[in-house]
Order: C-alpha cells, then structure tokens, then sequence
C-alpha cells in the first residue's frame, strides 16, 4: 500500500494528489505535462517539495511536516525512465551490477545474468551503452532497476522504444516475476493502450490533479471509445 | 642554468597540482551537486585568485603567515620557524592562488554530465564519494587532465605571490620565474634566453598533449 500526499508547486504549475495506490500494478495516466514525472520524482525522492507526506507499507519515505526524509538510495524503489540513462563508461553488465556492491562478486555476477535474462538482454552483458539500439537500452535500464530488488518499481513510459509485440512479452515476464518477488509498481503513461494492456487499477491525472482512479475499463473508457473509433473509422 | 631551481620549480608544481587535485575533485562535486544557497558565496571566493593582482594575494598571506596575526604565531610556533620565506609557504600561496585553475574545469565537466545519470547513480544507492569517483571523475577525464595541467603551469609561471611570500631564498623559494627576474636584471641575456626557453618549452609540451589527447581519444567518454 502506497499512501502519498503531494503538494509541490514547479513555477506556475502545481502538483496536488491525495491518495493511495492499494493493488500491485498502479497505472497513472495523463497527456504530457500532467505531473507524472514530478510525481515519480517525488516517490523515488529525486525532488523534494514542501506539504509532502509518503509511506510505502507503513514505512514514512518523506514527510516534510516532520522533517523525515529518506535518501533516494534508501528507499528501495527503483525507477527507469523513458531515458535510459546507462552509464556511458561501464558495460552493460557493469551498468547491471552499479546497485549491487553489498553482494560478493560470484552472488553478484550470478544476479547481472539472471536479470539481464529476465529482460531478454542475456546476450548484450559485453556491450557498451554506445552500441545497444534504444529498445536494447531500456531493457537494460530495467535489468539495472531491478537487480537490487526493490519493493517499489517507478516505470515512466519505459517502453516507448520497444515495438509492439517485443513490449507485451516482456511485460508478461515482468509482471510475473514483479508478483513472484511482491514489488509494487507504479507506471505513468500518456498511451492508453499501455495502460489498458496491463488492466490495473488507473489514476487519472490532468494537469496536477487527480480527476478518476479505478480499474481501467471504466477510467479509460472514454479514451477507449476514442481509440475504437479511431481504429473504426479507418 | 640554474638546475636547482629547475628542481624546486618542478617540486613545487607537482606538490601543488597534487593537493590542488585532491582539494579541487570534492569542492567541484559539492558546486555542481550541492543545493546549499551559499554555494554561491564559496564559488565566488574560490575565483578570487583569478581576478586578485598576485603581489596583493603574496602580500596579504606575508602579513597572514608573519609574526603579526595569531595564525601566523601558532604556526611558527607550531613548526619552529615562520611559514612565509619557506618551500611550505611557498606551497600554501601557489595553491591558493592556482585554486581557480583546477577548479573551473572540473566545474564545467562536472556541469555538463547529463543529471539523469547522477539521479540513476543515487537511486541505485551511491553515496557521495561513490558518485564522484565512480561517475563524475571518470565521465570528466579530459577535465581532470586539464585541471591538472593548468595548475602545473600555472605554478610554474607564478611569480608575484613566489616573491613577496618566499623572497628568493636559493633551493627553499628560488623558482625558474625568479631566476630569470634576476638574469635579466643582471643584463645577462644569454642565460635569461635559455631560462625563458625551458619555460615556453615547458608550457607548449604540456597543452600539446592535453590537445592530443583530447583528439585521440575521439569522444568524451572514450
């Protein structure tokens, strides 16, 4: 269970959810500049804001009426942006491996592999970043997200360089092996076919607002309908 | 030529660069990383030196480091002799005065790593120290390199602070610059000529090979 209370103002805009996020696949949906990225930045603790108040599972992330605040690296959570951001000098296993020091070398090599497998990157552990495709990146950017196991998972449209069908098959592994290892996972997206392929529950954001929140079927039903029509038509 | 010079010339830079290095790394993370409004404040003092005529810096660290001031006294009496006339006042005055050279290019690449590798770095759990040598320094290699030739160069060609502060103390505080302060008013141009050519020669050999370095290595992450 995420609990968040956000209230942070970024110029002129302004950034105001109460809320909490109780099943495993939360999808927030929202055209672009609705908040979504503020509002991931604020979870993995990236940004700070004041009238900020975040608990995962019980556990206080942020809580600036009180002055709690936990590191971004002491939060467990994990997010892999639309950018993969890989590490320029390091190899795509090394890049893997960054967030796993505390593990002895054979433990840690033994974890590189089995994540790079799980994203279907196996074969890319001697590349550099330079030399992976934009699809190939942000699989590795998610293998490198999840090897040190994090109890929430931040994905902001990680998946927009991956075509159709290579998106729905590792989202299949993704989820099974996110339910298998009890990671909550937040998903911002502004494509409405993402957010209904996962069928979880979705909050609607507009313009720093939370305006609906449900299962998909009904929140997206009108982008639905606009799609269907859309398909229809032609 | 006055190969003892030469010598304390070289000690001094390379002394120099060394702790300026070691000074410079920390102080660039923390500007380009650091949110502390008085950031501000310690940049602008780090860039003094840059703008400060060198005979007024030597002057106020010769009052500072002297018999005059309390840190002056706990000084001499803490090393039994004063700083100031000394290699190791020598060396307090070249690093503050050649601080802005290390720094300003290692702010700059520091500055230009895009943000969204420090923030996958810090959510992946690394701490500062981790941050800087595993992502900053290495990302900014070129930098370093420049940061660190600039201050050697630098130091060699100092030559108010090296006067004022060290006087010309032969094998203690008499450097190149010096050396060839006093040949020329000597009116022996012959061997001013050659102290001069050992400087040039020294400068043109070093910002070759930050240049070529810079091309071979192609890209800024090679």
């Amino acid at each position: 269970m995420l609990e968040l209370v956000l209230n942070a103002q970024r110029g002129s805009f302004r950034l105001q959810v109460a809320c909490s996020f109780a099943s495993d696949w939360t999808v927030i949906f929202g055209h672009s500049g609705a908040g979504k990225s503020t509002l991931l930045r604020l979870l993995a603790g990236l940004d700070r804001a004041e009238g900020t108040r975040i608990a995962l599972d019980g556990c206080l992330f942020t809580d600036s009426i009180n002055g709690v605040w936990l590191k971004p690296g002491h939060r467990r959570t994990s997010l892999v942006a639309q950018q993969s951001a890989l590490f320029p000098h390091l190899s795509v296993a090394a890049n893997v491996a960054y967030g796993l020091r505390k593990l002895d070398s054979a433990r840690r090599a033994a974890r590189v592999e089995e994540m790079l497998a799980l994203v279907g990157a196996g074969d890319l552990a001697h590349r550099r970043p330079q030399d992976l495709s934009g699809g190939e990146a942000q699989r590795v950017s998610l293998a490198r997200a999840l090897a040190p196991g994090p109890r929430l998972l931040l994905l902001d449209e990680p998946f927009s360089a991956l075509d159709g069908a290579a998106s729905d098959s590792l989202l299949v592994r993704l989820e099974r092996w996110l339910a298998d290892n009890n990671v909550q996972t937040v998903l911002a997206t502004h494509d409405a076919t993402d957010a209904m392929a996962i069928g979880a529950e979705v909050a609607l954001l507009r313009e720093g607002q939370l305006i609906a929140m449900g299962p998909a079927i009904e929140v997206l039903a009108a982008e639905r309908d606009r799609l269907l029509a859309r398909l229809g038509s032609n | 030529m006055d190969w003892q010079a030469f010598a304390l010339t070289l000690k001094l830079a390379t002394v120099t660069t060394a702790i300026l290095l070691a000074m410079a790394v920390p102080l660039a993370a923390l500007l380009v990383l650091g949110r502390s409004r008085w950031l501000a404040a310690l940049e602008a003092l780090a860039a003094l030196p840059l703008v400060l005529p060198p005979t007024v810096l030597g002057f106020f660290l010769l009052v500072l480091l002297g018999p005059r001031t309390a840190i002056g006294r706990g000084i001499t009496s803490l090393l039994g002799h004063p700083l100031a006339f000394s290699f190791v006042g020598l060396v307090v005055g070249s690093v503050i005065y050649s601080l802005p050279f290390a720094l300003q290019p290692l702010v700059a690449g520091f500055a230009a790593i895009d943000s969204a590798l420090v923030d996958a770095a810090r959510l992946l759990g690394a701490g500062p120290a981790r941050l800087v040598f595993s992502l900053l320094v290495p990302l900014a290699r070129r930098s370093l390199v420049a940061a660190a030739v600039l201050s050697f160069l630098h130091t060699v060609g100092e030559f108010g602070v090296v006067l004022m502060l060290g006087g010309d103390i032969p094998g203690a505080t008499r450097t190149l610059s010096i050396v060839l302060y006093n040949q020329v008013e000597n009116f022996d141009y012959a061997a001013a000529n050659r102290t001069a050519a050992i400087l040039l020669a020294l400068s043109v050999v070093a910002l070759a090979a930050i240049y070529a370095g810079g091309r071979r290595s192609g890209g800024r992450y090679a």
